[in-house]
């Protein structure tokens, strides 16, 4: 019973990740129009930016408690490379066709990964300090990490957040008005611009938040971006492309066949994954909230 | 007359505007039917839903005695409709000849062929270079679409379609965004094609001139359903059309 | 572009293509006369690249669909090689062939049925999922594929047993051989993509690239057409996967991970992907160019995505694009 219940709280875990990178990669398609191919490999640069910082921090001496700041300072530092990324390289394509702006964000992507290798080298890099700084928690006869618990937080805070902003802010007015006709939001005075850095740098900022948070409990590896990118690209999938109710679903139902494949057919877990999202895409092609 | 086409009780709302409110149209073989009627009325709508373009909310649709409400746009075509489009609609990547060439290998089946070269079908080469010389666009064959004038790209829309030797023809605004000059050489062409290859013809029309001049019949639409329907005189004599259309001129 | 009356029925500019085709045929078969046994394999690997690329670009230059998992054509290809040998001790490189095509026919139907309905990103987002499943499957399945490690691919017979290749001096004579039997290939390839591109199918496929709405209109079932298209691309592509195997001898998960495809993408992009022989030059300058950069740099991948993104900001219609406007901007001034 124990053990049913932390795969439960395993799959929750890694939902919370994914609804991340999912949520940030929707965003970014809902308001922009655009998919960015190297979304993933920005969680990529989030994790191992927390992970170098973190150890840093302890070489330093920093107390437990600091650490935890260091998370949102590596997804902070995923959401400036997105201000940067942005003006000198996105906004030229928006004019053009799609396939331009895929070839763009691939490059991109080529690059990032090769500069991940270049700055931190091969070598897996851990953050466990982080880990051992939330004290574990008993379940049944069973121990598990707090800290895994602590992610699971993070999640539902970032959705009820997020929701928060889009739903019930200025911001997210304006937000939605330029999903919706970009073309009308710049008549009625909203600067487009702003809104466009502003949605692709809080996507980027999610990307990066769930690079930070994983890695304390997954070491930062080469090639976790592509494997994150690819399982996100599942989540907006089956839940559609462009909405937020879409990515928590979405997350919620890639985790837990993952825990399940996983357990059960390790080996083809990915494939399995693959067979539901074409399923999904037969009976709903925009996916279960999608409307793209 | 045969009944070639027949909407039943044809719905389509778009929230609170009723594009078609319980539409009852009927077009019959060999007719050349102008549909009128000012902006908003709901015409588009109707040949939208007609063409496949739109699924209604209720009703349905007979062509040929064949219910094809719920039939694709393609599956549609196959059967014999075709359309003309009022934002001119064509393959401008392509040659013109290429753009009218293709209509006519769909229409015998051949658009799958893989094992032969498109230029080397005699048959279909000369019958493109008859529908493009009867179009005015002999000349321009080996010209890529986005390069014509803007009269030519709407006589190469209608070409299209009309390649298509369909048995009922949607023309959607043939003559909009062009010159008074172009207008009339527009309407004699296609009319004449038209009537000459026997081709019911429904056309969309806001130009009262053309549209008295060469329809048989003329059905007038105001907010989604039908307000008149009869023949050029009928029509100029109706004191609901002319109230409609205060402003417009009845010579004709 | 043809002049406005310039007659269609002549076959003039056929025939041209075909003189100048003959040309580029023969001189390339007469490069290992003239060149040394490393560079004769590297431009067998430069025609293998072309092949692929050509199949690639049937899909994204004519039917306007741009996949980012073409590896995974390439690298069944490549395996089902390596399987054929290592299961059932096959040699034979026709009966490769035969099989290896069936296979490869029939993943690239099965997967165009769930990718083709989509729209273009959706499309671009399952393709690369779809090969990176495989990719995992390669890898995780290791006691069937050989992981990481891959599986040996010994040099096949050629031309139904006839000709083999063992003992010594059997390595020059595979290569010197094998160039030819994947020269006749690739011109093979090339009448074929050819011909599909001028039938009326690729003038039906070029419309639905072009105007997808009136492309309906005409009648055109199009999720048929670009299953169609998909098919015959992921064929071409995992072709030349099956030809890269024995060249390479060993058949390796690398081909079938993302970045195989971005390479895929890239000599597509780089050639020019409006024009037919643009994916040719590509295929083969990449080889070379990859072959160069990476003797240089050990981060060569930055290095393509670095010029992948010039390409795409500067030189949008690649190597042949670029030449073909140099040509009409010098014919131009010389007529006036």
């Amino acid at each position: 019973m124990a053990i049913f219940f932390i795969q439960v709280l395993n799959s929750l875990f890694y939902a919370s990740v994914l609804f991340l990178i999912a949520a940030g990669l929707s965003l970014i398609f809902g308001v922009m129009r655009i998919v960015n191919m190297a979304h993933g490999a920005l969680y990529g640069i989030g994790a191992f930016v927390t992970a170098w910082l973190v150890g840093r921090a302890v070489a330093f001496g920093a107390a437990p408690a600091w650490l935890f700041l260091l998370i949102p300072v590596g997804a902070g530092v995923v959401a400036l490379i997105g201000l940067v990324i942005e003006p000198l390289l996105l906004r030229r394509f928006y004019r053009r066709a799609e396939e331009y702006q895929l070839l763009v964000t691939f490059g991109l992507l080529l690059i990032l990964e090769d500069a991940v290798r270049f700055v931190w080298g091969g070598l897996p890099l851990t953050a466990d300090a982080l880990m051992d700084a939330v004290p574990s928690v008993r379940l049944g006869g069973l121990v598990y990490p707090g800290y895994n618990i602590v992610v699971i937080g993070v999640g539902v805070a970032a959705a009820v957040a997020l929701w928060a902003v889009i739903y019930r802010t200025k911001f997210g007015i304006m937000l939605r008005a330029t999903s919706q006709d970009r073309r009308m939001a710049s008549a009625l005075g909203i600067n487009v611009g702003a809104v466009y850095v502003s949605a692709f740098a809080i996507g980027c900022f999610m990307a990066g938040l769930g690079g930070a948070i994983i890695v304390p409990s997954q070491a930062a590896v080469l090639g976790m971006g592509i494997n994150a990118l690819v399982l996100a690209f599942v989540v907006v999938v089956i839940g559609g492309l462009g909405s937020l109710q879409g990515a928590l679903v979405g997350a919620l139902i890639v985790s837990f066949v993952r825990t399940l494949g996983i357990q059960f057919f390790p080996e083809i877990e990915l494939a399995v994954l693959y067979l539901i999202a074409a399923l999904v895409l037969l009976v709903k092609p925009t996916g279960l909230f999608g409307n793209a | 007359m045969t009944v070639l086409l027949q909407t039943i009780d044809l719905r389509k709302q778009f929230g609170e505007t009723r594009a078609c409110d319980g539409v009852n149209f009927v077009v019959h073989q060999g007719e050349f039917l102008s549909l009128v009627g000012s902006n908003g009325a709901g015409k588009t709508s109707l040949v939208n839903l007609i063409s496949g373009q739109l699924r209604p909310d209720s009703g349905k649709i007979l062509f040929e005695g064949n219910d094809i409400t719920s039939a694709t746009v393609s599956e549609r075509i196959r059967a014999g409709i075709a359309r003309s489009f009022q934002i001119v609609n064509l393959f401008d990547g392509m040659t013109v000849f290429d753009n009218v060439s293709l209509s006519i290998f769909s229409r015998q089946g051949k658009a799958a062929h893989m094992a032969a070269l498109a230029s080397h079908d005699g048959d279909v080469r000369s019958e493109a270079l008859e529908v493009l010389g009867q179009f005015g666009l002999r000349e321009k064959t080996g010209i890529v679409a986005a390069e014509l004038a803007q009269g030519e790209r709407k006589l190469l829309d209608v070409a299209i379609a009309y390649a298509l030797r369909p048995k009922l023809l949607f023309l959607d605004e043939p003559t909009s965004g062009v010159s008074t000059r172009d207008k009339a050489q527009i309407m004699d062409t296609v009319s004449g094609i038209v009537r000459a290859g026997s081709v019911t013809a429904v056309i969309i029309e806001h130009d009262m001139d053309v549209v008295f001049r060469y329809s048989d019949r003329i059905v007038m639409m105001h907010e989604g359903s039908f307000l008149a329907d009869g023949t050029p005189e009928e029509i100029k004599a109706n004191k609901d059309v002319a109230n409609i259309l205060l402003g417009a001129p009845l010579s004709a | 572009m043809m002049k406005a009356d310039a007659p269609i029925v002549s076959h003039r500019p056929e025939l041209a293509l075909a003189a100048v085709s003959a040309v580029v045929l023969v001189a390339l078969a007469l490069v290992p006369q003239v060149v040394d046994l490393y560079q004769t394999q590297l431009l067998t690997y430069g025609l293998i690249a072309a092949i692929a690329a050509l199949g690639f670009n049937l899909l994204l230059g004519y039917t306007g669909l741009l996949s980012f998992g073409h590896s995974a054509f390439f690298g069944i290809g490549a395996y089902t090689i390596a399987f054929l040998l290592r299961y059932l001790n096959i040699h034979s490189m026709e009966i490769y062939l035969a099989i290896g095509l069936a296979v490869v026919a029939v993943t690239s139907v099965l997967f165009g049925y769930i990718c083709v309905r989509h729209t273009r990103i959706f499309f671009g987002i399952l393709t690369l999922a779809l090969s990176q499943v495989l990719y995992s499957l390669a890898l995780k399945l290791f006691w069937v594929t050989g992981g990481t490690d891959g599986l040996r691919v010994a040099r096949p017979s050629l031309l139904f047993g006839l000709v083999t290749f063992s003992g010594a001096g059997s390595f020059q004579r595979f290569i010197g051989t094998y160039y030819y039997y994947v020269l006749a290939l690739f011109a093979v390839s090339v009448v074929i993509l050819w011909v599909i591109v001028h039938s009326p199918f690729g003038k039906a496929l070029q419309a639905i690239r072009d105007n997808e709405t009136r492309a309906a209109f005409l009648g055109l079932r199009i999720p048929r057409y670009r299953l169609i298209a998909f098919t015959i691309s992921g064929t071409f592509t995992g072709l030349a996967g099956i030809l890269w195997a024995p060249l390479n001898g060993l058949a390796t998960p690398d081909v079938l991970y993302w970045t195989f495809s971005g390479e895929i993408v890239f000599t597509a992009l780089l050639g020019g992907f409006r024009s037919f022989a643009g994916p040719i030059v590509g295929g083969i300058v990449f080889t070379y160019l990859k072959t160069y950069a990476v003797a240089t740099t050990e981060y060569w991948q930055a290095l393509l995505g670095a010029v992948l993104v010039l390409l795409v900001i500067v030189l949008p219609t690649g190597i042949v694009g670029a030449l073909s406007q140099l040509a009409a901007k010098l014919t131009t001034k010389a007529k006036s």
